[in-house]
């Protein structure tokens, strides 16, 4: 028979039993994305470290927090699990699909909570070079202003909605 | 592990005695209650003793009550009906903001064919505030729309108050009563109520069967033109087993409602008590004035579907306003019409229990309750404040 729990088994793994799950003490990078509009907020606090042979650099430790939907956790702790030992320049191009494609079948209206882990991932990565003044890859900056530029808009229809919401208290107290 | 259904509000499991009525009417009586013939006969018969059933439980005569497929059906037929019948007299309705769907999308839909809406507003209880309903109506207005029990936040309104207005006024009055009918008492002569929406499956009955009482001499049109059934108002040939069965559960909640509500008041008491001892827990809706079978929670910091996934897997079936939940990805309008920030609507959690729910059902979900909203709360990057 066809199932029709909207999630993948591999959803519900996630979900009931999330990896990486809290806060780095002195983080080397923050992440944050996501709004609470629609519900979801996704931070991801990234450790590094540097090979001493080669130079490059290193997910040591990465943990996240979540506030929001079955599938925003299970994507945030898919991700990190991505993300785990990878360089950053690996780590940055971790996409939506590589992250759906490792979880299986999500409703096409929850794709955007695996957008907001792989925002919240990069913004950790940016912030990692922008506090250590490294140059920032061009894609990555480009994406920084994406994020910020989104999360702005949705703050903008934020106080779109808390002034109609003045505006009803005023009604009820007239 | 243990099952403890707590959605009682999104629908009931059908009452052994109501299922029993309608076995005959599937297997013997199955006749059409437009034919001629004596199994025709014999399924009128049923039909009308039905009628009656179902209007002795509101006071009403037998010949206002008009069966429907779904209270969506009546709440449709209601606004639209009124509408096309009324369009003349004026062009103005008023509803309250917190309807229920079936409400809210015609009145919608009626703005588009050039009606116009005013959506009242309500405190934070999610009471409709009586003096805003009388500057509200004008000279144009043909119709107010208010739920009678809301089926989020399970608010009763003031639906006697707001019927004296209406008919002072000249307006014809609607109200939802899918949730309340059946479980507290509706007399639509005292009440002065001109059209009720009722069904029957948030009330031990199947599903698929609505009704609506139009009292006599509005004029209303139908939505469904046929072969003229149910007075010339909804054609369609008549569902006979699932109007036996809603007027068997009528008649049975007739007998135990009050011995019901009571019974279930204090439950939900108990409840509310419980939950609330979880920190950081907040109740929507009105202390009293409300559905004895329904509570409705928020908890900060986090978000509902988890809540609900997390619960069932732990054998409780609840509910939430969360937007994750939704279609639209917008938190319930009723959260936010009684003051709730996104954020908070998106941590709302209902129960709603029903007259086969036990104290023992209730103390596992207290007992489960609070670890849940624990696990979620260690994700969340909030923890105390918004920050």
């Amino acid at each position: 028979m066809k199932s029709y729990n909207p999630y993948s088994k591999e959803v519900m793994k996630h979900f009931f039993n999330p990896k990486n799950v809290g806060r780095l003490k002195l983080p080397h990078g923050t992440g944050e994305a996501g709004n609470l509009l629609c519900g979801d907020i996704m931070r991801i606090y990234i450790k590094v470290k540097r090979d001493k042979k080669t130079g490059g650099r290193r997910i040591a430790d990465i943990k996240f927090e979540c506030m929001g939907c079955v599938v925003a956790i299970a994507n945030s702790s898919m991700i990190t699990s991505m993300a785990m030992g990878k360089t950053l320049e690996e780590a940055i191009k971790i996409t939506k699909d590589d992250v759906l494609k490792k979880l299986g079948k999500v409703p096409p209206i929850k794709i955007h909570c695996s957008i907001l882990a792989v925002d919240a991932l990069r913004e950790a990565i940016y912030d990692y070079y922008s506090r250590n003044k490294l140059p920032i890859p061009s894609e990555l900056q480009k994406e920084h202003k994406r994020i910020q530029k989104a999360i702005k808009t949705i703050e903008e229809r934020h106080k779109e909605y808390t002034e109609l919401e003045k505006k009803i208290l005023k009604q009820k107290s007239k | 592990m243990r099952r403890v259904y707590m959605d009682y509000a999104a629908t009931t499991p059908v009452d052994p005695r109501v299922l029993k009525a309608m076995k005959p009417y599937f297997l013997k009586y199955y006749g059409n209650s437009m034919s001629l013939h004596s199994w025709g006969i014999k399924a009128k018969e049923a039909l009308e003793e039905s009628r009656e059933k179902i209007a002795g439980l509101m006071n009403a005569n037998p010949k206002e009550v008009i069966f429907t497929g779904s209270a969506t059906e009546s709440d449709n037929m209601t606004l639209k009906g009124i509408a096309f019948a009324n369009k003349e007299r004026g062009k103005h309705i008023i509803i309250s903001s917190i309807e229920h769907h079936a409400v809210l999308e015609p009145a919608e839909w009626l703005e588009k064919q050039g009606f116009e809406i005013t959506h009242l507003p309500v405190d934070q209880y999610g009471l409709v505030d009586l003096k805003k309903l009388e500057d509200a109506i004008r000279k144009d207005t043909i119709l107010v729309s208010i739920i009678f029990g809301n089926n989020e936040i399970g608010v009763i309104q003031d639906i006697e108050e707001i019927g004296k207005i209406c008919r002072e006024r000249g307006v014809y009055f609607h109200s939802d009563a899918t949730q309340a009918f059946g479980k507290i008492p509706i007399d639509v002569k005292k009440m002065n109520i001109d059209l009720l929406t009722v069904n029957a499956h948030k009330m031990y009955g199947p599903k698929g069967v609505g009704a609506l009482y139009v009292k006599d001499g509005i004029s209303i049109e139908p939505l469904l033109h046929g072969g003229g059934h149910e007075f010339g108002l909804r054609s369609s040939t008549v569902n006979i087993a699932g109007i036996v069965g809603f007027a068997a559960t009528a008649e049975i909640q007739k007998k135990e409602m009050n011995e019901d509500a009571r019974k279930q008041t204090e439950l939900r008491d108990r409840l509310i008590k419980e939950v609330l001892k979880i920190e950081d827990s907040h109740l929507n809706g009105h202390p009293k004035k409300r559905l004895p079978n329904n509570a409705n929670f928020w908890f900060a910091y986090i978000e509902g579907e988890s809540l609900i996934i997390q619960l069932d897997m732990r054998g409780i079936a609840a509910s939430t306003g969360s937007a994750c939940s939704s279609a639209s990805l917008e938190p319930s309008h009723v959260l936010l019409a009684i003051g709730l920030k996104p954020e908070e609507a998106h941590g709302s959690l209902r129960l709603t229990i029903g007259k086969y729910t036990t104290k023992e059902d209730l103390d596992y979900v207290s007992k489960v309750l609070p670890g849940v909203v624990e696990n979620l709360r260690k994700i969340s990057p909030f923890k105390r404040g918004w920050k």
